[in-house]
């Protein structure tokens, strides 16, 4: 499978996403995400305190999920450069209330400086939490990355890895076919060096996206559901699970539009929508880095092209702390994706 | 084309009480608490009314059913065999009732 780039297809390009988002919106309300934040109260969006540095290392993917809001895969070559890498360093350094980089792409080891950056990262703050969004294919993938788990262990880092199901049929249909094969057995390599495993303290969390046009249930039902299944039938141990809504936007909005389920999932969207999730979105306490080191307000605005609102401050090299964090949030009808229900952000349900 | 049945209107269940509010507020405020996390699992629960939403072949049973069985982590297999059960009931129950044919042949036959 080609990324929709590759493919040349029109929802490749966040102009005509964002028009979809608007203009297919139920109801016909172009800025209904931004109507629903004023009846609360919350418009402009504002940030809190800047805690969680989220960096796309790139595009770059061994899988090609039918899901992906980055449309990333092989075909992707977009790379975050050392030199890129060396302006995040200096905001990891410079920002005092940052407690935790979150490292994403794309597969973000495929970086050839992947791990230089997060040796660099751990020897400026040694103390900070430093997070990998691994696909857990990769460790399978070549030789040369079957010791990232005793790579990821050394340093300390946090791994947070998708698996939407503990059956093949499941996963397969969402990741590609063998994937959840690979998984099971780069999550033994995990609890072998002791990531997820009781008294352990290094953190394995896994993700769960729902496979289709439907919302995640309860984070903590979904989450003794996983680990039960995944003892039982494969010896797997892991912390926590965190449930995540599939945001509308490429691919999953391409898969939305062709199946006809637009409409319906984003009613299902606007009719849970939660205050209190809307309160605790993920974007106010996080900036994320494109892999050419521009700055958004989270990863789903990044991927629609919509830069932070501070016009001069939207690329590290003109890093603002003061502006950055006086911004207004820029937002559109996928943010719903996030209020839904018990909400939705990198690190599982808000509210 | 006119049908009985339009996949919309479950949307309009709440709108019943339109005619009669204080029955359908105690309806719906019943039907939460049935299907709160009780002695049983709201999971289980949900496959339970998907095995009834077949035994009772409601369409918008099935949908609604579906999807949130869908959404509290239930794969298909588990789904099908949740119909299966409504299945053998249906059947059972039909089947159960040759007892009395049985008894009637003896009653009436030399």
């Amino acid at each position: 499978m080609k990324s929709l780039k590759a493919q040349l297809h029109s929802l490749a390009d966040p102009e005509e996403e964002l028009a979809v988002l608007e203009e297919r919106h139920p109801g016909g309300q172009k800025n209904n995400f931004q109507s629903h934040l004023e009846g609360i109260g919350l418009f402009p969006l504002q940030p809190t305190t800047l805690e969680i540095f989220q960096i796309n290392l790139g595009k770059m993917c061994n899988q090609v999920c039918k899901h992906c809001h980055v449309d990333a895969g092989p075909d992707r070559k977009e790379i975050m450069t050392r030199e890129t890498m060396k302006s995040c360093l200096d905001v990891i350094q410079n920002e005092p209330f940052l407690n935790c980089v979150d490292l994403t792409g794309g597969a973000p080891e495929m970086n050839p400086d992947f791990r230089w950056f997060v040796e660099s990262i751990r020897s400026i703050r040694p103390d900070i939490k430093i997070i990998v969004r691994c696909n857990l294919t990769i460790i399978l993938a070549n030789p040369k990355f079957h010791d990232l788990p005793e790579f990821f262990k050394r340093n300390t880092i946090e791994v947070v890895s998708s698996l939407p199901y503990f059956t093949a049929m499941k996963t397969d249909a969402q990741r590609g076919d063998g994937v959840f094969e690979k998984s099971i057995r780069a999550l033994r390599m995990l609890n072998e060096v002791g990531y997820g495993i009781e008294g352990s303290d290094l953190v394995l969390n896994l993700v769960y996206n729902p496979s289709g046009a439907f919302l995640p249930g309860s984070q903590s039902e979904l989450e003794a559901e996983f680990k039960k299944k995944l003892k039982e039938r494969f010896d797997i141990e892991f912390n926590s699970l965190f449930t995540i809504t599939n945001i509308p936007i490429s691919r999953f909005l391409e898969y939305l539009l062709r199946s006809d389920n637009f409409e319906n999932y984003m009613e299902k969207l606007l009719s849970a929508f939660n205050p209190s999730a809307a309160a605790g979105v993920m974007c106010r306490n996080t900036i994320s880095i494109g892999w050419d080191g521009y700055l958004y307000d989270c990863d789903f605005n990044q991927m629609l092209d919509m830069k932070v609102n501070t016009p001069n401050s939207i690329h590290l090299s003109e890093w603002d702390s003061s502006a950055l964090s006086n911004r207004s949030i820029q937002i559109n009808n996928h943010c719903f994706g996030c209020t839904a229900g018990a909400g939705s952000s990198c690190g599982g349900a808000t509210a | 084309m006119k049908t009985y049945y339009n996949p919309e209107d479950l949307k309009k269940f709440g709108a019943i009480g339109d005619l009669q509010k204080s029955m359908a507020d105690k309806f719906f405020a019943y039907y939460a608490e049935v299907f709160k996390e009780g002695a049983l699992t709201a999971r289980e629960k949900s496959l339970i009314a998907l095995g009834v939403a077949h035994a009772l072949q409601c369409p918008y049973c099935i949908d609604a059913y579906t999807t949130d069985t869908l959404e509290k982590g239930c794969d298909e297999e588990q789904m099908m065999e949740a119909v299966h059960v409504a299945a053998a009931i249906r059947g059972g129950a039909s089947l159960v009732h040759s007892t009395q044919m049985m008894n009637k042949i003896k009653e009436i036959s030399m």
